[in-house]
């Protein structure tokens, strides 16, 4: 069936047939990349309604990767982003905390658990209703097994503990958030939470 | 050979997974689940299909020494429109399956039937040929995931029917993959097959 090869014929069909398939797909990029972007967004939005109280506003913070919530001027929380080592790859958290230093809720980013074991962390409900409103200061944060005050997921020990310290990482990442602001206060009050005040007045 | 037969051949006599026993590495690794089976052959469906059709209508100014390297460029095409489609609208399908999606395009069972029968046949047999294989695989991945979510974690679809137990983790591990693919497989060529 096939025609017969010579060197002309080789490199323009080959040739033709990767310009062609390129042009399609720089096109499907093009036209996709709306929709990811905001399939992206989405998700990240929707893991962080997920993790904090009701806001209306986010601000992420690259350097820190964590996302400051507020609703209107009043600050409803930090999502913050934690990653640490499961038992089968990276394990990605976004760990809510409300400004008193509690955890409000945790979810999973991405993880590459193993199925019906470790990856339970994202359904096991006794598992995942135990961080809500984890409170650092009264309970001990780390797994039953090393004399801490979570419930490892059973048979899931490793993910349990990966998990526990992506939220202790978080918790750490809040504590430095936290000390930055208090210093702004005391220090020099920035810029914006002047002209805060000032809406706050307007209202 | 009728378009009819082309399609119930894909289906049964030329079943890809438990006849020709191609594609293994999407089957066993996808197959956790019934859903999950079923996205996965329906993902190949679409690419079988129109690299199929794409490669039938370029096969007769394909020069016979490229003709391998010309067929992956068109397969690879598809597959990355599929991902980008699939990030794009089914965001959920996609964290699923994104990690198999590329792997879709050196799945033998669409460049196996780029060589073997869309080279040598019209656009609308070569068509019928995909869809056929396609439903084979899809249907195959569906039933095996099927078998492997009730056995593995107690629920069909996604719906859990034994409510607070686990299930067999073994199954929806690798080895029950193995385990279950060769049963399907006995059985399939035991009942199906013969008729």
């Amino acid at each position: 069936m096939a025609a017969k090869s010579n060197l002309t014929n080789m490199v323009l069909v080959l040739g033709l047939t990767c310009l062609f398939c390129s042009g399609i797909l720089g096109g499907a990029y093009v036209l996709t990349k709306e929709p990811i972007d905001k399939a992206a967004a989405e998700k990240t939005n929707k893991a962080i309604a997920q993790v904090l109280p009701h806001f209306t506003e986010v601000k992420y913070n690259e350097e820190g990767h964590y996302y400051t919530a507020t609703d209107g001027d009043i600050l409803v929380g930090y999502a913050i982003e934690s990653t640490t080592v499961g038992f089968g790859g990276p394990l990605s958290l976004i760990v809510g905390v409300t400004p008193d230093g509690v955890v409000y809720n945790t979810s999973v980013l991405s993880h590459a658990e193993t199925p019906g074991l470790g990856a339970k962390c994202t359904t096991d409900a006794k598992f995942m209703d135990q961080w809500k409103g984890f409170n650092p200061s009264i309970k001990k944060l780390s797994v039953k097994k090393d004399g801490g005050d979570v419930d490892a997921i059973t048979a899931s020990t490793i993910t349990s503990r990966a998990y526990t310290l992506a939220v202790e990482n978080a918790l750490s990442t809040f504590k430095e958030i936290a000390g930055e602001a208090c210093n702004d206060e005391a220090v020099m009050p920035n810029p914006d939470q002047t002209s805060n005040e000032g809406g706050q007045d307007n209202e | 050979m009728s378009k009819f037969k082309l399609i119930t051949d894909g289906l049964v006599k030329n079943n890809p997974t438990f006849v020709l026993l191609l594609g293994m590495c999407p089957t066993l690794a996808t197959t956790t689940s019934a859903i999950n089976g079923l996205s996965m052959g329906l993902a190949t469906l679409f690419v079988l299909v129109l690299s199929n059709m794409a490669i039938s209508a370029i096969a007769p100014v394909v020069p016979d020494k490229v003709h391998i390297p010309v067929y992956i460029v068109v397969i690879a095409t598809f597959v990355t429109l599929l991902q980008l489609l699939m990030q794009a609208y089914t965001p959920a399908m996609y964290e699923t399956l994104g990690l198999f999606i590329p792997l879709i395009v050196v799945n033998c069972i669409v460049l196996g039937r780029a060589e073997a029968f869309a080279n040598k046949h019209g656009v609308v047999e070569s068509a019928c040929d995909g869809l056929g294989v396609g439903l084979g695989f899809t249907a195959s991945l569906t039933v095996l995931g099927l078998v492997r979510e009730i056995l593995g974690s107690g629920s069909a679809f996604g719906y859990n029917f034994i409510g607070g137990h686990d299930g067999m983790l073994a199954f929806v591990m690798a080895p029950g993959a193995f385990l279950c693919l060769g049963y399907l497989m006995v059985l399939f060529n035991k009942y199906l097959k013969k008729n």
